[in-house]
């Protein structure tokens, strides 16, 4: 039934995909934005240790005699020592004059006394930070402006950094792997409710059109709703047609009986051979047509009862033994004998009026395909189920039909010349599965049909 | 143009000939392909078997080994570094700087502990402590000073026997003594004391530890401060005049260091030198290495030295300089 259906892409899939690319997205924002805050951090402890180095230097200016001197402690740039050994320079200025260390550092004075003020700049072939401070010291003429600045190159900073990135990375990765695993987890658990859905509709019986009574999530309360509401419709609808079918069955077959005694009443009255044809002719037709409402009758009574099965004990062999009884007659008129195999009484729950209609239909099928001379044997087990067949020594079913001859108004390719319904193989399906049972279809390898019904 | 380069290849020699070696040496061929050039501070004998084992796995090559003073070299370095392509000195400072002011190479994967290199590109190969070095017979009947303290009062109790006869390193000449000077100072304030007392002895300065110990040996000075311990007990072990004293209050000690120049002709060449040298430190054998290796300092005495980083800049800083060679000129140049 499904490959009817057009196919347009998978909730579940595009579920996950959403998941996994909001995953996906989040890892690399993730990524992104603990790396420039992690690049923030380290340069400012890189700051940090300029800036002391710096101070550390500046506080060692003195004025003596009019000169500046400036007689450093070993630990300002003892400080600047790094796992990567990054290259440092300092500078001293005396107003903007070098008077000591490297020149040419780029050096930018801050606007205030006493801050410190950091530049990333490029120095012989490599990238410096340069943090600078300067210093006021009053002599007894003049104020001098002593300014220092002390760089550094950022190989350390760029192996801190090149760390982290990768421990960042490694951490995204994880974190989008988990969250695919989660999205994919999510997407099924809530197309598992779909699934859980169609499984029960599926797993239906074909007559059973009740509406849906499990708990479901409030987001398929509409789709069950409208499903409960068709399927209800349908009911209805196969109701009314089945009930029209029964009612028309039962109108047309009155009729037909009065038709067929007139028939009858008048065949005895003509002499003319010809008359007499077609007299024959017609009580065959009316015969035929009366069968077929008999059986569409039978069909809807069987359908309506298997509906509200009422249980009770029923002994097989019983029902078949008087339904042998009071077929008799009519297997002796075509020279036929029925024989009734059963060894030990076979007894189960069920409806002796739907079961007794489901056999009476398969012996009539048998009687009707049973050529002149021979016996229809029904045989009943009770091990290891509960199971009757009903034999015959006929031609059998066409083995490519078999499947289909359970259905409703199916007849066999052979069975021209037979009067038919089409109903009677499905009579006897429908009431076996209202028992819970089966019917198989199949022929004797010495020849002949067997039709089993087990329970 | 032809002209312009006979002019350069006649003024050349000149030019090279001007320059005042304390040794230079031609290892190998005149007209080899290629010849190494290292400039140094170590005397040639301690580098000829490095040198011959070198060679030995390079046929065809040739080295030339100029030797001067570690002040001097590091103005001749850093005026034409084109035209070395190693550099090995004991003024560890002095490296470290060129070091840091980008005149030596990057090298790749050499195996050496992180403490005895910088920035993979200066590696220290030796330890060598400063010594107090004394003249045996001097001192027969004196105790030998086992600490600066110690030295102050030997000296101050017998001022008419040492009065001009204690020799030191001229900080002004010797990067080495500059470095072991102001590494002494920043240790301790018993260094002032006892270069005081020097001086009031009228202090004997020399440029290198060799004149010292050639001085020292022959009786023209009884004590010296901060010789160089390794150049004294290579004497020692021929001569029983001399004493060698490592102070046991703190020690001074430093690493003599190489790096491969980065304008180097042979920069393949220079490396593999640096390579073969830091190996036969870490072999450890005195036939093939005739210094003191890293490893067997640390195993006898366990004493730290001082580490290779940028703050070995601090005292070459020109202020710096100028107050540290004041003061020490004042304590050791006493006008009577």
């Amino acid at each position: 039934m499904t490959n009817n259906v057009v196919v347009f892409g998978s909730l579940r899939n595009r579920l996950a995909m959403i998941l996994t690319g909001g995953a996906a997205l989040l890892a690399v924002l993730l990524f992104f934005v603990v790396r420039a805050y992690a690049t923030q951090i380290a340069q400012q402890g890189q700051d940090s240790i300029l800036g002391a180095s710096v101070s550390s230097i500046l506080d060692a200016a003195v004025l003596r005699d009019g000169a500046v001197e400036l007689d450093f402690p070993y630990a300002s740039l003892s400080m600047l020592s790094t796992s990567a050994d990054d290259r440092v320079f300092y500078a001293i200025y005396e107003d903007g004059a070098l008077l000591s260390g490297y020149d040419g550092l780029g050096a930018v004075l801050p606007v205030q006394s006493g801050e410190s003020m950091f530049t990333s700049t490029n120095y012989d072939n490599a990238t410096i930070r340069v943090a600078t401070a300067s210093r006021i010291l009053i002599g007894i003429d003049t104020p001098r402006q002593v300014s220092v600045s002390v760089a550094q190159t950022q190989d350390a900073l760029a192996e801190t950094l090149n760390r982290i990135s990768r421990n960042v990375a490694l951490f995204g990765a994880g974190f989008f792997a988990l969250a695919t695993a989660l999205a994919f987890w999510a997407a099924s658990t809530t197309i598992g409710q779909l699934s859980r859905l169609t499984t029960s509709v599926t797993r239906r019986g074909p007559q059973d059109l009740s509406p849906f009574l499990k708990p479901v999530p409030s987001e398929m309360v509409p789709l069950v709703g409208s499903l409960n509401t068709l399927m209800s419709r349908l009911d209805q609808s196969l109701k009314q047609s089945e009930d029209f079918i029964a009612e028309a069955a039962h109108r047309v077959r009155t009729p037909l009986a009065t038709v067929r005694s007139y028939a009858e009443a008048t065949f005895q009255r003509v002499e003319t051979q010809e008359n007499r044809d077609a007299l024959r002719s017609m009580m065959r037709a009316i015969d035929e047509s009366s069968r077929a409402a008999g059986q569409l009758l039978d069909h809807a009574m069987v359908t309506f009862r298997a509906e509200n099965l009422e249980r009770e004990d029923v002994e097989l062999d019983g029902l078949l033994r008087d339904l042998v009884q009071r077929m008799m007659p009519v297997a002796d008129m075509r020279d036929v004998t029925i024989d009734l195999e059963s060894t030990e009484p076979a007894i189960i729950r069920g409806d002796p009026v739907l079961l007794q209609n489901a056999f009476r239909n398969l012996i009539d099928n048998a009687l009707k395909y049973a050529p002149a001379d021979t016996s229809i044997t029904i045989h009943v087990q009770t091990k290891p189920r509960i199971s009757v067949d009903v034999l015959d020594q006929g031609r059998g079913f066409l083995p490519a039909e078999m499947d289909k001859l359970a259905g409703r108004f199916v007849r066999g390719g052979d069975t021209q010349g037979h009067i038919g319904s089409g109903l009677g193989l499905t009579i006897a399906q429908d009431v076996a599965t209202a028992h819970n049972g089966t019917m198989v279809l199949s022929n004797r390898p010495e020849g002949g049909a067997c039709v089993t019904l087990q329970f | 143009m032809r002209y312009f380069a006979i002019l350069i290849f006649s003024v050349l020699p000149l030019f090279a000939a001007a320059q005042d070696w304390e040794d230079q040496r031609v290892f190998g061929v005149e007209s080899a392909p290629q010849t190494l050039r290292i400039l140094s501070s170590t005397d040639t004998s301690f580098f000829i078997p490095i040198i011959e084992s070198f060679m030995a796995q390079r046929p065809g090559i040739s080295v030339e080994y100029l030797v001067t003073g570690t002040a001097d070299l590091d103005d001749l370095f850093r005026q034409s570094p084109d035209q070395f392509d190693v550099v090995i000195s004991s003024a560890m400072d002095l490296q470290l700087k060129l070091t840091n002011d980008g005149f030596a190479q990057r090298l790749g994967e050499l195996e050496h502990p992180d403490w005895a290199q910088w920035r993979s590109s200066l590696f220290a190969f030796t330890i060598e402590p400063a010594a107090i070095v004394v003249n045996t017979a001097a001192f027969r009947g004196l105790s030998i000073p086992a600490t600066r303290q110690e030295l102050i009062e030997v000296l101050r109790a017998n001022a008419e026997l040492f009065d001009g006869k204690v020799g030191t390193y001229d900080v002004r000449l010797s990067g080495l003594g500059y470095l072991f000077a102001t590494q002494d100072a920043r240790a301790s304030e018993t260094f002032w004391r006892l270069m005081e007392v020097i001086g009031s002895l009228d202090a004997q300065l020399y440029c290198c530890s060799g004149e010292m110990i050639d001085d020292l040996a022959e009786g023209r000075i009884l004590v010296a401060y901060n010789v160089l311990g390794s150049y004294a007990l290579a004497r020692a072990d021929t001569q029983d005049a001399l004493t060698v004293i490592l102070p046991s209050d703190f020690p001074t000690t430093m690493m003599r260091s190489a790096f491969v120049s980065k304008s180097a002709s042979d920069p393949i060449l220079a490396e593999s030198f640096v390579s073969h040298l830091i190996g036969l430190q870490a072999e450890g054998s005195s036939k093939d290495f005739p210094l003191p290796s890293l490893d067997a300092f640390q195993a006898t005495s366990g004493r730290a030295s001082i580490s290779l980083e940028p703050a070995l800049m601090t005292y070459l800083d020109q202020l710096k300089q100028q107050i540290f060679i004041r003061e020490w000129e004042s304590a050791i140049i006493q006008e009577q």
